[in-house]
């Protein structure tokens, strides 16, 4: 790894800590955070070539508090010259823990800044953008390019998150039990969202994006340090080291898509693939099931064949089938009638398919018909085959998607 | 999701528009500006110079054919374009149909395509 890459794991892992440190102390989330970003950005310039100092931590909490001392300072100026009044002793700007204070509560607040983030009045982009930031501890500048938008647009974004956090009233507390469990199933989708941004990201000035992949990884490494026997985080964990390991596979040095079956599988990652499926195996031992751990599982058949032929499509139809029976959802139904047509044949896959067209939530998706597509060119239909591939095609917003749907459509023109 | 707001108008009833209700109309787009740049959303966003400042190209076999005038023969004209970055398309239809030049003649909206893609 370099020095650089090293610097930035540093400070990744430390931005939740710190800012829990802050805010223990002197309250104020929103301008809290402001200064551990800023904290974090003057060590990016300066660590490089000044050295990893010996306490990362407190060099962080220095100088953020330090920030955050002249936030406080000129926000009191400016309130004064707005009411022209004179100096208020409650103005005071926090000061830095005295020799003889209190040593910060060495507890990790990595776990309740993600719950924070994860707000249910925050919109699910919020989330996301807060998320990197407050608990991945990357910059505005690092989420606007992963996400391709202005940087002013993404501070905006995170800015108008942390004041409705803000009207919502937080502190550093652990959600109530009743709620905490809702807020660790949106914290995990977040999760899963950021690596799913990531993931997609084939090739070329997007690579940046891959890194959300990395990112969300890490994140979720995180959480299950903090939450070692919660089956659903591993879960999550496993998965997206599963469908990582495939990474290297899944584009072409052009960036088109290669589909699961014809990807060359000695490129898959096996250090990923064996952590994925030991995790896996481990919490469908130990833990009550999931959805997560469930599609982790299937991910782990498929890493388990050497070749697209030696699939164990029984028990990928076995492991949908309990998919759908407790957590229902139209996407589960899609890869269950793909699995279902490779054990049983492409009309028992196409009559699994049937009741999504009626279904508002997946009807007028592309990938609806590109499996249609695919089920109609095994089941030997080329013309209809075709035609779904071109209405797949027409559809998608995605460049790389379009493509491999216009050549699959190509393939069944005319001879 | 990002989506780009195409804004038509016909060039000959916005000039005869009182000045007035122009300044309005162009008033009420600032304000949408302003919410979206308030809430994250908005990328960017230019006005377009009169059609009759276009110029239409065309190459054939090589050869560079230039006209004067905008591309499409038609009253209405794109005035303007708008990107945003929202979260549903039901979002981008409701800021599309606050945005004043629907009124007098119409918008399109249309998604962006990128360059991400899924395993199919």
């Amino acid at each position: 790894m370099t020095s650089e890459g090293r610097i930035e794991d540093v400070l990744r892992g430390q931005a939740p800590r710190v800012l829990g440190t802050l805010v223990r102390r002197y309250g104020h989330f929103d301008a809290c955070e402001d200064a551990v970003q800023e904290a974090l950005i003057a060590a990016a310039l300066q660590w490089p070539g000044a050295g990893v100092p010996e306490s990362p931590a407190g060099w962080l909490i220095t100088v953020a508090t330090r920030r955050l001392t002249d936030a406080v300072r000129s926000d009191a100026a400016r309130r004064r010259r707005e009411e022209g009044r004179v100096a208020d002793p409650t103005d005071a700007p926090p000061r830095p823990a005295q020799p003889g204070e209190p040593a910060p509560a060495d507890e990790d607040d990595t776990l309740t800044l993600l719950f924070l983030c994860c707000h249910p009045d925050l919109s699910p982009a919020s989330r996301i953008a807060l998320t990197l930031r407050v608990v991945g501890g990357l910059t505005t500048a690092e989420i606007a390019a992963a996400f391709l938008v202005p940087e002013a647009t993404m501070a905006q974004r995170i800015s108008r998150a942390k004041s409705r956090l803000q009207k919502a009233g937080v502190t550093l507390d652990m959600p109530p039990e009743p709620e905490r469990s809702d807020r660790l199933a949106a914290a995990l989708h977040v999760l899963y969202l950021i690596f799913n941004e990531g993931y997609t990201a084939t090739s070329g000035p997007h690579l940046q994006r891959a890194e959300l992949a990395r990112e969300a990884i890490r994140l979720a490494g995180v959480v299950h340090t903090l939450l070692p026997d919660d089956g659903e985080v591993s879960g999550l964990l496993a998965l997206m080291l599963l469908i990582d390991a495939r990474r290297s596979a899944r584009a072409a040095a052009d960036g088109s898509l290669i589909p699961l079956a014809e990807q060359d599988r000695p490129l898959w990652d096996k250090a990923g693939i064996r952590a994925g499926s030991a995790l896996v195996t481990e919490s469908l031992r130990s833990a009550p099931l999931g959805p997560y751990q469930l599609q982790a599982a299937i991910a782990a058949v498929h890493a388990e064949a050497p070749r697209a032929s030696d699939t164990d499509w029984a028990q990928i139809v076995a492991l949908y089938e309990l998919l759908e029976r407790s957590w229902p959802n139209p996407m589960v139904t899609l890869n269950h009638a793909v699995a279902v047509a490779m054990l049983r044949g492409p009309e028992a896959g196409l009559e699994l398919l049937e009741p999504l067209a009626a279904d508002d939530r997946i009807a007028d998706h592309h990938r609806l018909d590109a499996v249609r597509g695919h089920l109609l060119e095994q089941a030997g239909d080329r013309e209809g085959a075709r035609s779904q591939y071109l209405r797949a095609a027409r559809r998608t917003t995605s460049l790389p998607e379009r493509a491999y749907l216009e050549g699959r459509a190509a393939r069944l023109t005319g001879a | 999701m990002k989506y780009m707001l195409l804004i038509y108008q016909n060039a000959a009833a916005f000039e005869a528009m009182p000045e007035p209700e122009r300044h309005a109309l162009m008033d009420e787009a600032g304000a949408i500006v302003n919410e979206l740049s308030g809430s994250g959303e908005w990328v960017t966003g230019e006005g377009l110079a009169h059609p009759s400042t276009a110029r239409t190209v065309r190459v054939r076999d090589g050869v560079p054919a230039i006209t004067d005038g905008p591309f499409l023969e038609a009253k209405e004209q794109l005035a303007g374009i708008c990107l945003f970055d929202c979260e549903t398309l039901e979002r981008a239809t409701d800021i599309a149909a606050r945005w004043p030049d629907a009124r007098h003649w119409a918008v399109e909206l249309r998604p962006l395509m990128h360059a991400s893609g899924a395993e199919m």
